[in-house]
C-alpha cells in the first residue's frame, strides 16, 4: 500500500517541493533552522557595523539616522527574526515528537504554515528596511514611534505576522505534549527539553496576543491618528509601556526557557547522569513562566510610576532569579563527579552558565530601585541584557547545534576545531560585553552614535571583541558547511547519549519510529553505565 | 481531520479528537488575551475620563445594540441545537441549523453596519478624524477609537464565524459528518460560542452606563 520507506527524512523526496509541502516536524525544524540562521548572519552583520561605527568618536562610518536605523534593525532581527523562534521552532520541531516516541507534531499543517507566516512576516519586516528603516529601536516607544517619519508601518506589521507563527507554533506544542506522548512516557518521565519548551508554549500563547493587539495600536496610531498612546491626544504613552513590557518581559523567558532546556539536556549528556533533582528543573520552569508574567513594571521604575509598584516589580524580579538560581545549582550538581566529556557542546554549556550567572546577578542588581536609576539606559543595560540574551540563548543555540548536529545530519564535525570555536567565542563575548558594563557605569548612554573621547579605549576593546565573535562564527558555519558532505557517518548516537531522542536513527526515518519505543526508565538515566558510582 | 491523517500517528480517533479539542481550547485563550489588551486601554481611558466616556456611552444606540445581542445569543443557541442533532446522528438537521446561525450572524453584521453609517453621518469617527460635536473631543476620540476597534474585530470574528459555519453547514447536509465524526462541528460551535461570549462583554461596557 505505502511506498517502500525512505532511508532518512531527508531522502524522502528530493525536490525543492517536496521541502516546501512537507508535513514533516524535521523538515519544518531544519527549514526554521536554515531561516533563522540566515537571520542571525544578517543581524550580525548590522552589529558588526554599529560597532565599527564605535571604534571612533565622532563619524566614523555613518551619520546619525543611519545608526538609528542600524541599532533599530539589529534589534528587530536579532529579538523577532532569531533568538524567539529559533531553538522553540527550530530544535522544538525537530525534537519534541522524536523525544515523546510520536510521529509529528498534533497539528502537522498548522506547522507547515507557521514557517510561511514567518517568511511573510519576516519579508515585509525587511522590505520596511530598506525602504529607508524604522528608527525607533526594537521596543518601538511611542509617542516617538508614531510621530518619526521612518518606515515603521511594515516593521511593526511584519512582527505582528511573526507573533502569529509563534502562536501556532506554540499551540502545536502544548497540544502535542499533552495528546501525543508515546504510551507508558509519564509527565514526570519527559525529557527536561520537552518540559522547557512546553513552559515556553504556554508563555507564547499567553504573552503573544497582547503584543500583537500593542502593536496593532501603534500601527493604527500611524494611520488614523488614534491617539491611544499620544499625550497630545489625550492618550498615554505609558500604556504602551505597560502593554508592550508586559509581553516583553516574559518574552525574554521565551527566548532563555528553550536555552535552559538544551542545557538540561547536555549537561547530562555529557557528564553522563541522571539529572541532579529533575523535579526541580521542571518546577522552576513552570514558576519562572509564571512570574514571569508578573516582573514588567520593572522597566519602568524610572518613568514616574508608583515607589509601592516599583517596590513590587522588583520584588517579584528577584523570584525569577531565585528559580534561574535553582536550575544552576542543579546544573552544577549533574555536573559534579560525573564523567565529564569536554565536547564541544559543553564548552557552550559552561560559556551559558557563567554569562547566566553573571547577567543574572546584574538583573538583581537592576531590579533595585537605586541602583537601577544609576544604569537606566546606560550601555550596562546593553551589557545585562546581551549577556543574558545573547550569552543564554546564543550559547545555548551553540551547544544545540553541535549537539544535535549529528542527529540532524547524521554527519559528525572536527571536534577539535569545535571546541577551538566555542572557546574563541566565548571569550570574544566576554571581551565585547564586559567593557560595556564599564562604559555604562561610567554614564555612557545607550543607542548613541557619537560619545565624548574619554569613552574610546572601553569602545575599542568592545569592537575588537565583537570582530572576535564574528571570527568565530565564520569558523563554525565553515567547518559545519563542510562536515554535511564531508564529515564522518555519525552513526544513530555518537555521543552515547541516554537522551531519547537518540532512540531513532540518525537521521531519522520519515515517520520517526516503527512502533512505539517504550519507556521503562526517566530520561537521562546513565544505570547501566560505569559511572553510577557517582550519582 | 480526514482519517489519512490518523495513521500519521499512534493515537488513537481518540487522542486525536482530545487534540483538536485542546488546540481549539488554547487558540480561545490566545483570542480572549488578544481582546484583553483593548479592554485594559478602555479600562485605563475609562477611569481618566470618565464624564467624557459616560457622555459618549448616552449616544449610542441602545436599541441596536441590544438587537445584535439578542441576535448573537439565539444564534448561539442555535449553534447548540446543531451540535446536538449532530451527535444524534441527524447531520441534515444539524446542517439547516447550521446555516440557521450563520444567517443571524449575517444580520448582526447588517445591523452593526447600519450602526456605523449613523456613525460616519455624524462625525463619530477614530482619532482625527473625530468631528462629533456632541460630546467634547478629548477623551471622546479615544471611546470612539476603542469603540471601533473593539466591535470591528469583534465583527471581524463574526465573519470568520459566519463562513466557518456555512462550510460545517453544507458539509454537514451533505452527510459528511455524525455521530462519528463530530468534531469539526463541535470546534466550530466553540469558536462561535466565543464570538458570542466576547460581544457579552462589548457589549455592557460600549452601551450600557
Ligand atoms: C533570565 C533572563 C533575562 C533576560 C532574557 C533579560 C533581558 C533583559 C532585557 C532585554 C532588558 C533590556 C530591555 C530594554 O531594551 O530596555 C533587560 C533589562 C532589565 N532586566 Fe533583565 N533579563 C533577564 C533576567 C533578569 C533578572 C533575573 C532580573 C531581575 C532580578 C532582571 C532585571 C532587569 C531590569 C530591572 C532591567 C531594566 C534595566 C533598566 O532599563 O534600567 N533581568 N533585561
Ligand atoms: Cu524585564
Amino acid at each position: 500500500m505505502s511506498p517502500p520507506a525512505a532511508e532518512s527524512y531527508l531522502t524522502d523526496g528530493r525536490t525543492v517541493w517536496s521541502w516546501l509541502t512537507t508535513h514533516d516536524h524535521k523538515r519544518i525544524g531544519v527549514m526554521f533552522l536554515g531561516l533563522t540562521l540566515f537571520f542571525f548572519f544578517v543581524g550580525g552583520l548590522f552589529a558588526l557595523a554599529l560597532r565599527i561605527e564605535l571604534l571612533t568618536p565622532g563619524r566614523t562610518i555613518m551619520g546619525h539616522l543611519a545608526y538609528n536605523r542600524m541599532f533599530t534593525l539589529h534589534g528587530v532581527t536579532m529579538v523577532w527574526l532569531f533568538m524567539i523562534p529559533a531553538i522553540p521552532s527550530a530544535f522544538g520541531n525537530f525534537l519534541v515528537p522524536l523525544m515523546i516516541g510520536a510521529r509529528d507534531v498534533a497539528f502537522p499543517r498548522l506547522n507547515l504554515a507557521s514557517v510561511y507566516l514567518y517568511v511573510l512576516g519576516a519579508s515585509i519586516a525587511l522590505w520596511g528596511m530598506f525602504e529607508g528603516g524604522a528608527d525607533t529601536g526594537w521596543t518601538f516607544y511611542t509617542p516617538y514611534s508614531t510621530t518619526t517619519g521612518t518606515a515603521v508601518l511594515p516593521v511593526l506589521v511584519g512582527v505582528f505576522i511573526i507573533g502569529f507563527s509563534t502562536i501556532l507554533t506554540g499551540l502545536n506544542f502544548i497540544a502535542t505534549v499533552h495528546t501525543l506522548r508515546a504510551p507508558g512516557l509519564t509527565w514526570m518521565k519527559l525529557p527536561l527539553f520537552v518540559w522547557a519548551i512546553y513552559g515556553t508554549s504556554i508563555i507564547q500563547v499567553l504573552a503573544t496576543p497582547v503584543l500583537g493587539m500593542v502593536l496593532l495600536l501603534v500601527a493604527l496610531e500611524r494611520v488614523v491618528g488614534a491617539g491611544i498612546f499620544d499625550p497630545a491626544r489625550g492618550g498615554d504613552p505609558l500604556l504602551f509601556q505597560h502593554l508592550f513590557w508586559f509581553y516583553s518581559h516574559p518574552a525574554v523567558y521565551i527566548m532563555v526557557l528553550p536555552s535552559m532546556g538544551v542545557i538540561s539536556e547536555a549537561v547530562c549528556a555529557f557528564s553522563r547522569k541522571n539529572a541532579f533533582s529533575y523535579r526541580m528543573i521542571v518546577y522552576s520552569t513552570l514558576g519562572i513562566a509564571f512570574v514571569g508574567f508578573f516582573t514588567w513594571g520593572h522597566h519602568m521604575f524610572a518613568s514616574g510610576q508608583s515607589t509601592f509598584g516599583s517596590g513590587a516589580f522588583g520584588a517579584m524580579s528577584m523570584l525569577v532569579a531565585i528559580f534561574t538560581a535553582i536550575k544552576i545549582f542543579s546544573w552544577l550538581g549533574t555536573l559534579y563527579r560525573g564523567s565529564i566529556a569536554i565536547e564541544s557542546p559543553l564548552i557552550y554549556t559552561l560559556g551559558f552558565m557563567f554569562f547566566l550567572f553573571f547577567g543574572g546577578m546584574i538583573g538583581v542588581a537592576y531590579a533595585t530601585t537605586s541602583l537601577n536609576l544609576h544604569w537606566h539606559d546606560t550601555y550596562s543595560v546593553v551589557a545585562h541584557f546581551h549577556f543574558i540574551m545573547v550569552g543564554a540563548t546564543v550559547m545555548a543555540f551553540l551547544a544545540a547545534l553541535h549537539y544535535w548536529f549529528p542527529k540532524m545530519s547524521g554527519r559528525c564535525f572536527p571536534a577539535k576545531l569545535a571546541n577551538g570555536a566555542a572557546v574563541l567565542i566565548i571569550f570574544g563575548f566576554i571581551a565585547t560585553f564586559v567593557p560595556q558594563f564599564l562604559l555604562g557605569n561610567l554614564g555612557m548612554p545607550r543607542r548613541y552614535a557619537d560619545y565624548p573621547p574619554h569613552f574610546q579605549s572601553l569602545h575599542v576593546a568592545s569592537t575588537a571583541g565583537a570582530s572576535l565573535l564574528a571570527f568565530g562564527f565564520l569558523a563554525i558555519a565553515g567547518y559545519l558547511a563542510w562536515s554535511l558532505r564531508h564529515g564522518a557517518v555519525a552513526g544513530a548516537n555518537p555521543w552515547g547519549s541516554d537522551g531519547f531522542e537518540w532512540r531513532s536513527a540518525s537521521p531519522p526515518p520519515t515517520h520517526n519510529f516503527s512502533t512505539p519505543p517504550e519507556y521503562p526508565t526517566g530520561p537521562h538515566e546513565y544505570a547501566s553505565e560505569e559511572v553510577q558510582h557517582a550519582a | 481531520m480526514p482519517p489519512e491523517a490518523v495513521t500519521e500517528h499512534w493515537g488513537s480517533e481518540g487522542a486525536r479528537r482530545q487534540a483538536a479539542y485542546l488546540g481549539m481550547w488554547v487558540f480561545i485563550a490566545t483570542e480572549v488575551l488578544l481582546f484583553a489588551g483593548l479592554f485594559t486601554a478602555y479600562g485605563v481611558y475609562r477611569s481618566v475620563y470618565p464624564e467624557v466616556f459616560r457622555a459618549a456611552q448616552l449616544t449610542m444606540d441602545v436599541g441596536l445594540g441590544t438587537l445584535n445581542t439578542f441576535l448573537l445569543v439565539t444564534s448561539s443557541i442555535v449553534v447548540a441545537l446543531a451540535v446536538h442533532a449532530v451527535r444524534e446522528d441527524r447531520p441534515g438537521l444539524g446542517g439547516a441549523l447550521l446555516l440557521a446561525a450563520a444567517l443571524l450572524g449575517v444580520v448582526f453584521l447588517g445591523v452593526k453596519g447600519v450602526e456605523y453609517a449613523h456613525h460616519v453621518r455624524e462625525g463619530g469617527l477614530p482619532g482625527d478624524a473625530y468631528r462629533f460635536t456632541e460630546v467634547p473631543r478629548v477623551g471622546a476620540s479615544l471611546f470612539f477609537t476603542l469603540y471601533y476597534l473593539l466591535t470591528g474585530f469583534h465583527a471581524l470574528h463574526v465573519t470568520v464565524g459566519v463562513s466557518v459555519l456555512t462550510v460545517l453547514g453544507v458539509r454537514s447536509a451533505s452527510g459528511t459528518f455524525g455521530s462519528a465524526y463530530a468534531t469539526p462541528v463541535e470546534l466550530g460551535g466553540m469558536y462561535w460560542h466565543l464570538v458570542d461570549v466576547i460581544w457579552l462583554f462589548v457589549y455592557p461596557i460600549l452601551y450600557l452606563s
